[in-house]
């Protein structure tokens, strides 16, 4: 078995019309299944972390800018830590993602071990 | 209580009382010599009040000759008086300090600091539950066997190899420093989960021998809630644990001690009393920031006290299983939440959700399957129900299932 990082991306600066309350539980509860169903199969490492929209990026030269989405389109909005025998696999467990219902992207990335 | 059972019940009573209080006196590694004393005092019991009848207040003859009895050893055994004793530097045993406090308030200390002296992390989990199980709850070799599923002779080894380790590790009868409690009181509660469990689940036939031991879990847990240091959100998450799940031991096998599954049994034999027990331990349990498994296990069993198939209910218990496997992944939470996916989710979604999960080797994982195909595809609920008997090993479960199988053919063929 191997660690995989999952990356979700998805857009901070949409346009769109925000969410209802209602739509917030069910997304709310949409990850909670996710997660759930990850480590029923015994394949969640870490539930990791949502990350806040607000942050910095220190430049070259210490120049700090606000970011990082000045200019990507998609910030990463957090990150989990799977268990998986092949990048396949972890693909596949990716699928079922809720970031990929609001339009966003997960990268799957292996992690080399120590 | 009939005067023939007079004797095993002041075993189980009392055995450990004196037992507890005697090696807080001796130090864990003489063992053997209380008890030597307490086995001693039983035969005279028996042999006395068998000639006399007994004798207007039992237990309090028992502490009696107990009392005698160590004072007697002490005059007489040279050797552990003046070579062992001033070595262990306890308290004086001369002249009046050699009376042994049987006080309620000394049994009582002595059995908590007991209690942490054998969950102690260097004993293995297994002998740990032997131990409770012998030296906390008084129960022979016999029972210990009859509830492990295995023979007199490996609980014997089992137990004469851990109380080798308590003596080689020198371990102190007492409650840990502050510093150390939290760490020291996460092993014990594993274990009295486990002797919980052990009860509840266990695969043994005798009913009467697993409700004791899940008394004794409940007696035991109950006891660190009444001691300061110990009573701790997570220790009151335990209790209120023990107390939801046992309010349905009546009503979860029949006479024959055939199990009842939870949705066919009858309401009126949950006991109302340990429910309104489980409720008040669960809000004590809510101080402080630690969720424990604990928390989770007792918040999943106050939701199964409400008998109404309500989203709210299975759509809660769903969460609190997803935080669960999060926290400690265990294959029947796997299956458990489930079940629970398929009453909060519906039964398409659980059925994705369990082919997933792989758990081929498990009875349970099959019997799940069975379950959510029943209404939908009858030919794959016949094979999981046929791989689940093939797989199950108490005769209870095969009944059970076999019945359920026999039921389903005749819809089949009909």
């Amino acid at each position: 078995m191997k660690e995989f990082l999952l990356v979700f991306r998805r857009d901070f600066d949409s346009n769109e019309v925000q969410p209802s309350p209602e739509q917030f539980q069910a997304m709310m509860k949409n990850w909670q299944d996710w997660m759930g169903s990850l480590a029923a199969q015994n394949k969640l490492v870490s539930a990791g972390n949502r990350l806040a929209s607000e942050g910095k990026v220190v430049r070259p030269g210490n120049v700090l800018t606000d970011g990082p989405y000045v200019e990507l389109k998609e910030a990463i909005g957090g990150y989990t830590i799977i268990r998986a025998d092949s990048l396949e696999e972890a693909a596949e467990l990716a699928k079922g993602c809720p970031v990929l219902a609001i339009k966003g992207n997960v990268e799957v990335r292996t992690i080399i071990p120590m | 209580m009939k005067e023939s059972e007079i004797i095993p019940h002041l075993f189980r009573t009392e055995y450990r009382n004196i037992i507890a209080v005697l090696c807080k006196r001796f130090g864990i590694e003489h063992i053997e010599i209380a008890e030597d004393i307490v086995s001693e005092t039983f035969l005279i019991a028996s042999e006395t009040w068998g000639q006399k009848g007994l004798p207007p207040h039992p237990i309090a003859w028992l502490y009696t000759v107990a009392k005698n009895k160590t004072k007697d050893f002490l005059k007489h055994n040279h050797l552990f008086t003046q070579k062992i004793v001033p070595e262990i530097k306890y308290a004086t045993l001369e002249g009046e300090n050699a009376e042994l406090d049987l006080s309620t308030k000394n049994i009582e200390d002595s059995q908590l600091q007991m209690i942490f002296a054998i969950c102690h992390p260097s004993i293995p989990i297994e002998a740990q539950i032997g131990l409770a199980l012998n030296i906390l709850c008084g129960f022979g070799a016999e029972e210990i066997a009859d509830a492990f599923l295995t023979n007199k002779e490996t609980i014997y080894k089992r137990l004469s190899r851990a109380k080798d380790t308590l003596r080689i590790k020198q371990i102190r009868i007492e409650l840990p420093s502050a510093a150390a409690i939290d760490e020291r009181l996460q092993t014990v509660l594993t274990t009295l989960y486990l002797l919980f469990n052990e009860g509840y689940y266990s695969t043994s036939q005798n009913k009467t021998l697993r409700k004791d031991l899940c008394l004794e879990a409940m007696r035991l847990t109950y006891l660190l809630t009444n001691c300061e240091q110990t009573n701790t959100p997570s220790v009151n998450a335990l209790l209120s644990l023990i107390c939801f799940h046992s309010s349905r031991f009546e009503a979860r096998t029949d006479d024959k001690g055939e199990i009842i599954l939870y949705e066919d049994q009858d309401i009126s034999l949950w006991s109302k009393e340990l429910i309104e027990k489980g409720e008040h331990y669960l809000n004590l349990s809510s101080k402080g920031q630690q969720l424990s498994r604990y928390h989770l296990e007792a918040a999943i069993g106050f939701w199964h006290t409400k008998k109404e198939d309500l989203v709210e209910k299975w759509e809660n218990i769903l969460q609190l299983y997803n935080r669960l496997l999060q926290l400690e992944y265990s294959p029947i939470a796997a299956l458990n939440r489930t079940y629970a996916l398929s009453k909060a989710n519906g039964i398409q979604e659980a059925i994705v959700e369990a082919e997933k999960l792989q758990l081929t080797h498990l009875h349970l994982y099959h019997s799940l399957l069975a379950n959510l195909y029943e209404e939908q595809n009858t030919e794959k609920a016949l094979m999981h129900l046929r791989q689940a008997l093939s797989l199950a090993k108490t005769s209870a479960d095969k009944n059970m299932l076999g019945k359920k199988l026999q039921k389903l053919e005749q819809r089949g063929n009909s």
